[in-house]
């Protein structure tokens, strides 16, 4: 679908509590302006943002028009053991982009 | 000549089509209302009663782009698995539609909060309501001035 970007810390103490930053390319077309036809430019924007941990969710975010184009979201989560998270973004068609990050917890 | 002519005819057309177009782009959408954001609220919290305080809304006072304007928002929670925010929402006054995010965190949170990039279509207020494990909603609303609004090409007089 796009380019996404996410930034988790490689390392991190258990227990620890860690900063996630996430960026997708979107245009976040609102459908409420109006193109140079005359006509409205449709909406087309992504929905549903949701973040897991080892196969468990820890964040899920639902966007709207006033999400700003390109969507970034940060947040934060306990470092509770080694693994992987994964980040999924899916439009109001119903793609879905996945992008995953590994991280390293003693 | 004549071939002169035509072509002066046809830029004419053009450029009182380019204007019609004009015209029409600084047409506005209906902006939402005050009312519609609470019914925005009631349809996402129900007849729940929404408490001042806890929750702390950041967004700059003064935006000059409200295409893109930072907003973070924090909860005092110890995000214990008794005692943690469940879900925070983001409204707004102005914009076409009234609702901007709508976030559920759990106590694997660790801290209650989040950052986001929002559209902002006027000087209005925005209102972030976070929902409690023990059933009860907090608030903070701040009032933001937008010199160039979101959506539209020309500053608004």
């Amino acid at each position: 679908m796009a380019r996404a970007l996410v930034h988790v810390p490689a390392n991190a103490k258990k227990g620890d509590v860690i900063e996630i930053k996430t960026l997708i390319s979107h245009i976040m077309e609102t459908g409420y302006r109006i193109g140079i036809t005359g006509q409205p430019i449709p909406r087309d924007i992504i929905d549903d943002f949701v973040c897991t941990y080892n196969g468990e969710e820890v964040f899920r975010a639902k966007l709207y028009p006033a999400i700003a184009a390109n969507p970034y979201i940060s947040f934060f989560t306990v470092a509770t053991e080694s693994g992987t998270l994964a980040f999924s973004w899916t439009d109001q068609h119903g793609a879905t982009q996945v992008q995953t990050a590994a991280i390293t917890v003693e | 000549m004549d071939r002169d002519r035509s072509r002066r005819q046809i830029l004419q057309a053009a450029a009182l089509a380019a204007g019609g177009a004009l015209l029409r782009l600084s047409i506005r959408p209906a902006a939402a209302t005050p009312e519609m954001m609470k019914d925005a609220v009631r349809a996402v919290i129900g007849e729940a009663p929404v408490k001042k305080g806890k929750v702390k809304l950041d967004l700059p006072p003064l935006v000059e782009n409200g295409n893109s304007v930072p907003c973070t928002v924090s909860v005092e929670s110890p995000m214990t698995a008794a005692d943690h925010v469940k879900a925070i929402h983001i409204f707004n006054e102005k914009n076409p539609q009234p609702n901007v995010i709508g976030v559920k965190l759990g106590p694997r949170a660790g801290r209650a909060g989040f950052s986001t990039r929002i559209r902002l279509a006027d000087s209005q207020t925005v209102t972030a309501i976070a929902e409690l494990s023990d059933g009860s909603f907090w608030s903070d609303d701040i009032d933001v001035i937008v010199t160039l609004a979101a959506c539209v090409e020309e500053p608004k007089p």
